[in-house]
């Protein structure tokens, strides 16, 4: 049996396997369905300073091998989240990311330093929402403002920082090398593609915020193709997330670069999912002879 | 840990054009399901249907769980072509249903198109319950009979083709008026849904209402399946499928 441990940023997880901000809320539901204990990691539902009420629904669209999504940040703010919701998750072995939306540099610091003080095991700085203007993805599109909420950030946190980079840019790996530039200590990649779905009978978008976020197999390539780009340009930890719905798809992402895996999307189909990627790496890592699973990553042999 | 449930399909009938009626065997299911509860039904292949489709459940009894559903879309329309002996992945019963009040004597029920099939367990619960069942046109009527069995069932069609003609609310402003209820269940298109919420609190009535809404997870993580409630902050949109799919009327705005 290979061993399953990673090393992310100087944080072991007990597998390579988190679940991914916004599919997993804090934890209760899914608990109900398998023991939390057998993540990695958890990404919590994404924190803002103040509750957010989020948008009307509709929120979600189903569309070929994905979904679209405008919740909206829909949290109880970040002082509510370490009252009521952090003593929950960290009576698991899984290791605590909280996944934080602002819509200045100030509201980030804030929480950044804030959840230092608290339990959590590291901070996932989402500069890439499309649903809201405090998602920050107007961070995560530009290079200079990558790099410089990275820096900031990066002075309040004392804890490890991995910054969430958004695919809706024209070049990833300049995004990826801003936010080392920052401080980074690992990145994650990639969250939702921005879309659009139209009922042709009413002729309006099924989503009331008309657009949002698209996930689940079909942006897969997409997201497997960034890894592989951004792992060959950097030198961070990488988690790698898009559409994983099985461990093939999870090795997938290893081997182009990742050195762990969020699942997100997949739940809804098959709650238990998480739990059957990490045994499938094992599978996978035991059938390539390795000893720990941390050897698939990177190993794509390209043409 | 709860589960997903692998069941067999044991009976499976289009009681009127794309309406399926169907049962399947699941004894764990059966036990826990109460009325106003749904499933949340896998629907083949992800990258036709990523999502699973959330269906009420219409009876649930010894180890049988019945649900009846409209084909309307990609994943109803996978679902229609199952067949006798076939499975279904089903994660269930989920969300909160029906409360049964013994202080409620006089319960009326009122049901419109594919609404009235969530109401069928319910009025079994209840002690002699006046039912209200509205369809579009007489070829829509379903479970007629049914009803009839378990209380005065009163069928309305809009287009007046069968039964009373004109809408189920125009029967229930009366016996509200008449003093003939003290709490009303629902379930519904929005419009009928509206109506009944204003009806109801017009006169001082208790009224429960199933709501329905496009659905991610199912248990209640992913948030997108809200409805605006008369709460403030986090709780200003609560879950339809966790906190729901019932609401009392009075927690809900029916805005979105």
């Amino acid at each position: 049996m290979a061993d399953m441990k990673v090393n992310i940023a100087g944080v072991e997880w007990n597998n390579p396997v988190c679940v991914a901000s916004g599919t997993f809320g804090f934890g209760r539901e899914y608990g109900e369905y398998f023991d939390l204990n057998e993540l990695g990691a958890i990404s919590v539902k994404g924190l803002t300073l103040k509750e957010r009420e989020g948008n009307k629904a509709p929120r979600i669209a189903q569309t070929s091998g994905g979904i679209l999504n405008s919740v909206g940040l829909q949290n109880p703010g970040v002082e509510n989240f370490i009252k009521f919701e952090l003593p929950e998750l960290k009576k698991y072995s899984a290791k605590i990311i909280a996944n934080i939306a602002g819509s200045t540099i100030e509201d980030y610091c804030q929480m950044a330093e804030i959840l230092s003080d608290s339990d959590v095991d590291m901070l996932e700085m989402n500069i890439s929402c499309p649903n809201v203007k405090e998602g920050g993805v107007a961070f995560g599109t530009d290079e200079g403002m990558v790099e410089k909420i990275t820096g900031e950030v990066r002075k309040k946190a004392k804890k490890p920082l991995i910054v969430k980079l958004s695919p809706n840019v024209t070049d990833i790996v300049k995004m990826a090398k801003a936010a080392q530039r920052g401080g980074a200590d690992a990145l994650s990649l990639i969250n939702t593609l921005l879309g659009m779905k139209i009922d042709i009978n009413t002729k309006r978008p099924v989503l009331n915020n008309n657009v949002g976020g698209l996930s689940g197999p079909c942006v897969m390539p997409v997201a497997v193709r960034m890894v592989w780009q951004v792992a060959n340009a950097v030198d961070l930890p990488i988690i790698g997330m898009g559409g994983i719905m099985s461990a093939d798809d999870a090795a997938e992402f290893m081997l182009a670069g990742a050195d762990a895996v969020m699942v997100g999307t997949g739940l809804f189909k098959n709650p238990t999912l998480p739990t059957l990627v990490s045994k499938g790496l094992c599978e996978y890592a035991d059938k390539n002879g390795y000893a720990s699973v941390t050897e698939i990553t990177g190993k794509v042999v390209p043409n | 840990m709860k589960t997903t449930h692998i069941c067999e399909i044991v009976s499976f009938d289009e009681i009127a054009q794309d309406i399926f009626d169907v049962t399947v065997k699941c004894e764990a299911m059966a036990k826990e399901a109460k009325p106003g509860q749904f499933l949340h039904i896998d629907c083949g292949d992800a990258a036709d249907n990523l999502l699973r489709r959330p269906i009420s459940i219409c009876d649930a009894y010894e180890d049988k769980v019945r649900f009846i559903f409209e084909k309307k879309g990609s994943g109803t329309d996978y679902l229609s072509k199952k067949k006798v002996g076939d499975t279904l992945d089903i994660l269930g019963p989920l969300g909160n249903g029906f409360s049964v009040l013994p202080e409620s004597k006089k319960p009326v029920i009122i049901g419109g198109g594919i609404g009235v099939f969530p109401l069928y367990m319910l009025s079994k619960k209840l002690d002699n319950p006046t039912i209200l069942l509205g369809f579009r046109n007489k070829s829509r009527v379903c479970m007629e009979e049914e009803f009839s069995k378990i209380g005065q069932t009163t069928v309305a069609t809009d287009d007046g083709s069968y039964g009373y003609d004109g809408y189920a609310v125009n029967i229930l402003e009366k016996m509200l008026k008449n003093g003939e209820c003290d709490i009303v269940y629902s379930c519904g298109p929005m419009p009928m849904l509206r109506a009944v919420k204003t009806m109801a609190e017009s006169h001082g009535v208790k009224c429960q209402l199933s709501l329905e809404q496009r659905m991610g997870c199912g248990i209640g993580a992913c948030l997108v399946c809200t409805c605006e409630t008369t709460s403030t902050g986090t709780h200003k949109h609560k879950r339809v499928c966790k906190n729901g799919p019932v609401f009392w009327s009075s927690e809900v705005t029916l805005n979105g």
